[in-house]
């Protein structure tokens, strides 16, 4: 394989990472956001063990993107963590509280108020933090000699903000379509009641977000432009947006019909268009719009070191994750253990 | 660059990894301590190991989810703090990163599930797979690291083309003699880590006269595990100064206070190294040992610190004092481990409380050595951030403030102090509170408790809990 498949091919891999990342860290951070939204303690339980035998393998997928990046595209993995110094410390921080959340709340009475505070506060944040960083990715990040260029607060403009918020609904969303999918009772009833209003939160935020940015074209204008100008170029992209939206119908016809199986899929596949949509937005930057895939790849002796990793490696990853997943498959009635 | 950015950024680096190093040390141990006695209980059908298992599980859990915490923060660290050093870098370090994350992070994370809540859904041979499963990754873990740090105390196997960083040789950088060293080096300091922990467990409950059965068990295992293991860590620990003699003069010199050159030289035992006027107060010395232990003659030349540029030279009081720490934690090991052996054999273990008291109170030897081990090995690689390739100075993220760094440490502080204290006062709460009987009882019989296993009978002190 030559230098330009290889990056490529690691492209692809650090891709389908993040699509699996957004589904399976995605319902789990969204249960943890949905999880503040009642005080019930019973409901809380079982929201909590819906996700227990999983969170820790979801998480670990992030690990494999920075990972990955770090190997396969070095110059991109220093850059963003550096754009995003902050941020990166919120969503670590955010991912220490609700990381422990898990064994601690059951290993105390009277402390159970601060890691419960912590599990959904931790979530809301991580899921927060990932969307603003979208946001700034897609007004583009300065960078000077293979070095970010910017400030330490480029994240906090109005867009990425409404971009977070976003998100928080949107990892929500496949929250609640999990515990539709895995729970029965008065948990499935509630979660069902809160879809509607959750699709209603994606769509308005990011059309918000999007109107914004043309408020302020001004500023931003030849960011726009660049937009419209990669749009022009492949107008097949459109496809992603518009089976986004059939995408979000069919978790909103699933939710009326009370079909247990559809939202978490439908909402599964609205995440992949909108990955795609950004793709198709960013290439061929990696960093946009300083930084492309094929020179940010690492040396051709690197990736093909790599290789093994990517093509015996990940099947078999792929072989176990299912593996936990048919053990603990079902819904949860009395508990996983 | 600004200096302070760099103070700021080693001091988070040393703080975040020196606590995250706690839980791998400790928990790959338990990992393999886990998949031996269910090993066992499924061979003898002993229900004592049922117990001690259980227990060591919930220990486990909680000392495993704050490594994976404290560990996703590292991985990230290497981007924010050292971005210079990650692009440059990052051709040789990344893959094997990513290797760790591919072949270790995965494995452990997913059969942890099925480890800690699948018990009643997996056969037993499937259930004592999942446990060498987690067991196997975080072994994997480590020598990914491993392969890594010794890459950076030593790096090999590399050119440089167009001044960009190429890897060569990576059978070289995977299978160097350095990690082939230092591997077994941090293996053996975990399994020693954990086997220490199980030892003053055992001895903590023969002192005060509970779980008779279930601390025989952990004390027999614990002693024959650390007795015959230390002197081999001995060893090993004696090849790595061997590679840190031929590959890194500069720390062999700091680690041994030698300022001047010497032929014989001589070894300080003990002394206050004197920095500024560059020799030592109060030392302790024996003449020609020196040389024996450097070199394995009683008159090689040996060189010290005064051969090397003052910009070159690492501190010496860290690696000094951390490198004697260490020593000092694997003598005490030795003591009580081989002492320990010996009452056994005679059959007056369990009633000799001058011998329980100190392997009761020896339960943080483990984790002091592995830590001291570590600030020797990095420290005494300063001022360079890979060894004779770029200074720590070098690695530093160009955009980085002071404000953003101070802004970080302080929440790295506050948020690690904080889950550090409550994570030890359960895991000790867990082991003051010691096993379960297993009763027979209806599965999952607690109706609002659906996760059993976080069971609240802990907090209440109702030692009961219903088996599966």
């Amino acid at each position: 394989m030559d230098a330009n498949t290889l990056a490529l091919f690691w492209a692809g891999v650090i891709a389908f990472a993040i699509f699996v990342y957004n589904v399976l860290d995605g319902y789990d951070l969204g249960v943890g956001v949905l999880f503040g939204t009642t005080g019930d303690e019973d409901r809380r339980d079982r929201m909590m063990s819906s996700i227990a035998p999983f969170w820790d393998g979801n998480e670990t997928w992030l690990v494999v993107i920075g990972a990955s990046l770090f190997g396969a595209f070095p110059a991109v993995y220093a850059v963003f963590l550096s754009a995003f110094y902050i941020p990166v410390v919120l969503l670590l921080i955010g991912l220490v509280f609700r990381g422990v959340a898990f064994e601690f709340r059951y290993r105390t009475e009277h402390g159970r108020w601060l890691w419960d505070g912590g599990f959904f506060l931790g979530s809301f944040v991580v899921a927060f933090v990932q969307g603003a960083a979208i946001g700034t990715m897609i007004r583009g990040i300065p960078v000077t000699d293979g070095q970010f260029a910017g400030g330490p607060f480029d994240w906090l403009a109005p867009f990425p903000i409404l971009c977070g918020i976003g998100l928080v609904c949107g990892y929500a969303l496949i929250g609640a379509s999990w515990l539709v999918l895995k729970s029965d009772g008065d948990l499935r009833a509630w979660a069902y009641r809160r879809i509607p209003w959750l699709v209603a939160g994606v769509v308005v935020f990011l059309t918000v977000a999007f109107a914004t940015t043309i408020d302020i074209r001004d500023q931003i204008g030849d960011i726009v432009r660049r937009l419209e100008a990669s749009f022009g170029d492949r107008a097949w992209a459109a496809a992603f947006p518009a089976i986004g939206v059939l995408a979000l119908i069919g978790v909103l016809v699933g939710a009326r019909k009370q079909w247990d199986g559809l939202p978490f899929p439908m909402t599964a596949l609205f995440f992949l268009m909108s990955l795609l949509t950004l793709a198709a937005m960013f290439w061929p930057y990696m960093i946009p719009y300083s930084i492309t895939v094929q020179n940010a790849a690492a040396p051709a002796q690197s990736l093909e070191f790599m290789l093994y990793a990517g093509v015996v490696v990940l099947p078999v990853i792929i072989a176990y994750t299912v593996v936990v997943y048919w053990i603990f498959r079902g819904k949860l009635r009395r508990g996983y253990s | 660059m600004d200096a302070d950015v760099v103070l700021l950024s080693r001091i988070q680096f040393a703080f975040l990894v020196t606590f995250h190093i706690i839980f791998p040390s400790f928990t790959i141990g338990l990992a393999a301590w886990l998949a031996t006695i269910e090993g066992m209980r499924l061979a003898t059908g002993n229900p004592v190991y049922r117990r001690v298992f259980d227990l060591w599980l919930k220990v486990f859990a909680v000392s495993f989810g704050l490594g994976v915490v404290s560990g996703i923060v590292m991985a990230f660290q290497f981007g924010t703090n050292w971005s210079a050093m990650s692009e440059k870098m990052g051709p040789i370090q990344g893959p094997l990163l990513a290797y760790e994350s591919f072949t270790a992070f995965l494995l452990e994370a997913t059969f942890l599930g099925v480890l800690l809540l699948g018990r009643g859904r997996v056969p037993p041979l499937f259930y004592l797979f999942s446990c060498w499963m987690v067991a196997l990754g975080t072994m994997a873990s480590s020598f990914w690291i491993m392969c890594n740090n010794s890459w950076m105390q030593v790096p090999l196997g590399h050119e440089f083309v167009d001044g960009k960083l190429i890897p060569a040789d990576w059978w070289a950088i995977v299978t160097g003699p350095i990690v082939m060293i230092r591997w077994p080096h941090m293996l053996f300091g975990a399994f020693l880590t954990t086997g220490m922990s199980i030892i003053a467990t055992a001895a903590w409950y023969m002192l005060r006269d509970r779980h008779r059965e279930e601390a025989r068990v952990m004390m027999h295992w614990g002693l024959g595990l650390v007795a015959a293991l230390i002197p081999v860590q001995l060893f090993v620990g004696h090849l790595t100064g061997e590679y840190v003699h031929k590959h890194q003069p500069a720390k062999f010199a700091a680690i041994e206070a030698r300022w001047k050159t010497q032929q014989p030289a001589s070894e300080v035992l003990i002394a206050i190294p004197d920095v500024a006027a560059e020799r030592n107060l109060f030392a302790i010395e024996i003449p020609k040992l020196g040389s024996f232990i450097a070199s394995g003659t009683w008159d090689s030349r040996e060189v010290g610190l005064e051969e090397f540029p003052k910009e070159d030279r690492p501190p010496v009081l860290i690696p000094f004092f951390a490198f004697r720490i260490m020593v000092g934690m694997g003598l005490i090991m030795l003591a009580i481990s081989w002492v320990g052996l010996f009452l056994w054999w005679r059959g007056t273990l369990e009633t000799s409380r001058w011998f329980l008291w100190p392997a009761f109170l020896a339960f943080p030897t483990g984790f002091v050595a592995v830590i001291s081990g570590w600030y020797t090995a990095e420290v005494g690689r300063q001022p360079w951030i890979v060894y004779g390739l770029m200074r720590t100075s070098e690695g530093i993220t160009p955009s980085l403030t002071v404000d953003a760094v101070v802004f970080s440490l302080i929440c790295y502080a506050v948020v690690y102090v904080t889950i550090f204290s409550f994570g030890s006062a359960y895991i000790y709460r867990l082991l003051r509170d010691g096993p379960y009987e297993v009763m027979t009882g209806p599965r999952g019989a607690t109706p609002n408790r659906p996760m059993a296993f976080g069971d609240p009978a802990t907090t209440t002190g109702r030692n009961i809990r219903p088996a599966e």
